[in-house]
């Protein structure tokens, strides 16, 4: 047969839960078993590439034969043996298994920079990267361009850090190429801690060789000869992804020595970090890098002046190098034809929460709010009403679902509180309740904390305290008043960004949500019924229709009842952990 | 354990003297920081203890008491913490017999870590089970795991 035949098999976090590699296995001994690749005399390979984007439908694969693609989803081992007998061999693809029109319409407003060959190029595998235009932008500025000038072209670009601060690129380079010093540093900081968010995992693992040529990249323009890639150990796929392509990449002479032959020398270690977010404070990630305590210290001097041991460094973020070397191939023009007037290019989102498509989404800079929830996230699952869309993770705030119609970018986010941040995005539904997010986001900062400056260590504390107590119906009177002036106080007299935007969840769901506050304060009620301590459970005997489910439920054993007739709820033994209310089908459980 | 501890210092020194490097490759050989090699590192360096403590204390990863023979590490990272992995937490708390204090059952079959964020936010709530990465969690597969893993240590 004078076919081809690609398989790819999405390996995101989410598909490799839901066994993408079982899937890819199964895949490679039925084609084996059938000796397709002999067969199929133009091309035959199968691989994995990194996240597809919409892990709800996981594991999805690409097939495509004569490059004709048709993508499946929730594919299972046992489902390849039709696909491959009918598909790839027969010629007719199975429509009931292929994705539906969600599919494509979670797709239709995205623009793929970043993500242009994750999910397409298998990432383990040097050549493919190559294949498509990989490495070839380091080569065209080594060759062609002098370091002023691919400064000037990220100028240009707009580029800003896509770490959560919004700092021009070029800018940050065109400083440490100015500073002086015998020896200059690039790291990537990938210490990805804003919970809720995977933009950096995902690029990592679906295209390592974007981040390390973008750094090389960087490394030239300022004058760097050595890299470091800060990555966190809870990520063993990234770092996984990252020891097999530094040395591919060393083999090829894309790093080492005399790089392409052009004179040019620079290498990459790779330094794990060990668990704390404040590490992605660029102080704080040096004295990591160094061994210490990751503490920040005042700036300036900035890192770009005096960095790791002293000298020069830049910190640029994942996302931030993954699209450098897109930048350099197409044109600083191209890249800011994407965008708003301030915000250029595109922004990865880890969508998650409450919408029905969560996933990994990339999005021009711009976009409405509407368009990412309801045209590429689908609307809110299970019908609810949507409450609020949380950006920028601990350091962000919310968004209201007035606010639909808002542009996401850095400018209009800024100006309703809340920040793009490193990219994550929380959908909220009628039922979370926003003094406890508040709450939740407050005992990660009081965790988190560094315990450098007082009135992060202590403040972060006593708000989590009064959060705590207003959850549990013990709120009093002016704590509200309280949050505020306590959140004013740490934002102004901590030295880091974490601690200058710890409050901010706070604050922001005062701002738009105060008199859910005050319904916990003054009613000791909970509206969304989020506040476990504030609720309690009953059976209500006219429904129950006695099947048990809830007491099977019951973890703490505090329902008994005979079977059929109504069950009852033993209040002290209760823990209120709500499985009753969950399980049962009649509708018969209250929950006040 | 002793010939461990003299290869570690002696990468140590040659690799730039790293103190995390260090403990994270004296957890990773021992599943722990055991208090004689810090105190083993501090002689042998002439690093004072207190350093090695700052650094052990400051990061989340390092461990000093031994861990459990099965590690279930719950995600309460944002996207967990709406889906519900605080009820998975408590429940896998109580079923452990664990406290906030103690996360490591006295027979030492079961350690109970939680993580800030595993990065698998689409498929929240999820709970990590020996390096596997289970999504979609509740408390009843949660629990479902644990006795399969409690079956296996019975069987020997």
């Amino acid at each position: 047969m004078d076919k081809s035949v690609k398989v790819h098999v999405c390996m995101g976090p989410a598909a490799l839960a839901a066994g993408g590699v079982e899937v890819l296995q199964a895949f490679e001994s039925v084609m084996g078993e059938k000796n397709i690749p002999a067969a199929f005399k133009k091309e035959c390979s199968m691989h994995k590439v990194g996240c597809l984007g919409l892990c709800a439908k996981d594991v999805l694969v690409d097939i495509f034969v004569d490059e004709q693609k048709t993508t499946y989803e929730f594919i299972k081992p046992d489902m390849v043996q039709r696909i491959v007998d009918e598909h790839i061999i027969g010629g007719s693809p199975i429509v009931e298994w292929e994705v539906k029109e969600d599919y494509r319409k979670f797709h239709a407003k995205q623009v793929k920079v970043v993500l242009s060959d994750c999910g397409y190029i298998d990432p383990e595998n040097i050549d493919a990267y190559r294949a498509v235009g990989g490495y070839s932008a380091i080569e065209k500025i080594l060759s062609s361009m002098t370091p002023e000038e691919v400064i000037d072209t990220m100028k240009k670009s707009g580029l800003r850090g896509r770490g959560g601060a919004g700092f021009p690129t070029g800018v940050k380079w065109e400083a440490c190429r100015k500073a002086t010093g015998d020896q200059k540093y690039i790291i990537c900081n990938a210490d990805e801690g804003d919970p809720g968010a995977f933009m950096d995992r995902a690029v990592i693992e679906g295209n390592p060789h974007a981040v390390i040529e973008g750094m090389a990249i960087g490394a030239y323009s300022i004058g760097a000869t050595k890299g470091y890639v800060y990555i966190r150990a809870e990520y063993p796929l990234a770092i996984e992804r990252l020891k097999k392509a530094i040395p591919a990449a060393r083999d090829k002479g894309y790093l080492g020595t005399n790089i392409f032959n052009k004179g040019f020398d620079f290498d990459i270690k790779l330094k794990l970090g060990a668990g704390a977010f404040v590490c992605g404070e660029e102080t704080a990630l040096i004295a990591s890098i160094e061994g210490q305590r990751g503490m920040p210290r005042a700036k300036p001097p900035f890192p770009v002046h005096r960095g790791l041991w002293g000298k020069p460094t830049v910190i640029n973020n994942v996302e931030t190098l993954a699209n450098i070397p897109y930048i350099i191939s197409k044109g600083a023009e191209w890249f800011s034809s994407h965008g708003t007037e301030k915000s250029k290019g595109t922004k990865v989102f880890a969508l998650t929460g409450k919408s029905v498509n969560t996933g990994l989404i990339e999005v021009p800079m711009g976009i409405t709010l509407r368009e990412i929830i309801y045209d590429i996230g689908g609307g809110i699952e299970n019908g609810k009403k949507l409450k609020a869309v949380q950006t920028g993770g601990p350091s962000g705030g919310c968004l209201t679902a007035d606010m639909l119609d808002i542009n996401v970018d850095y400018e209009s986010l800024a100006k309703v509180g809340s920040i793009v941040g490193s990219g994550g995005m929380i959908v909220l539904d009628e039922d979370d309740c926003m003094v406890n997010v508040a709450k939740y986001f407050l005992n990660f900062t009081r965790d988190e904390s560094c315990g450098k400056c007082v009135p992060c260590r202590i403040g972060t504390k006593r708000l989590l305290e009064i959060l705590d107590r207003i959850t549990k119906g013990l709120g009093k009177e002016g704590d509200i008043e309280l949050l505020e002036s306590l959140s004013s106080d740490i934002k102004s007299a901590s030295l880091c960004g974490l601690g200058q935007t710890a409050p901010n969840p706070v604050l922001s769901t005062i701002k738009y949500f105060r008199e859910e506050y005050e319904a916990h304060i003054k009613d000791k009620k909970c509206p969304a019924k989020g506040c476990r301590d504030m609720l309690t459970y009953s059976i209500l005997e006219d429904f129950c229709k006695g099947c048990g489910l809830c007491m099977k439920a019951c973890p703490a054993g505090a329902i008994t009842g005979d079977k059929k007739k109504p069950h009852t709820i033993n209040a002290s033994a209760c823990i209120k952990c709500g499985s009753c209310f969950d399980v049962c089908k009649f509708k018969s459980v209250a929950r006040e | 354990m002793e010939n461990k501890m003299q290869e570690l210092i002696k990468d140590f020194r040659e690799h730039g003297g790293n103190i995390i490097s260090l403990l994270q490759e004296t957890q990773e050989a021992f599943g722990y920081v055991p208090e004689e090699a810090v105190f083993h590192f501090s002689r042998e360096l002439g690093i004072p203890a207190s350093n090695f403590y700052g650094v052990l204390t400051f990061y989340a990863q390092f461990c000093l008491k031994p861990r459990g023979k099965n590690i279930i590490t719950a995600c309460r990272g944002t996207a967990c913490h709406v889906k519900g992995s605080e009820r998975i937490i408590t429940n896998l708390k109580r079923e452990l017999k664990l406290t906030d204090e103690e996360n490591t059952t006295d027979d030492k079959q079961f350690t109970l870590e939680q993580v800030a964020c595993v990065g698998s936010c689409s498929i929240a709530p999820v709970v990590i089970v020996n390096n596997k990465i289970l999504g979609k969690m509740t408390t009843d597969k949660a629990s479902k795991e644990i006795n399969a893993l409690r079956k296996e240590a019975s069987r020997g």
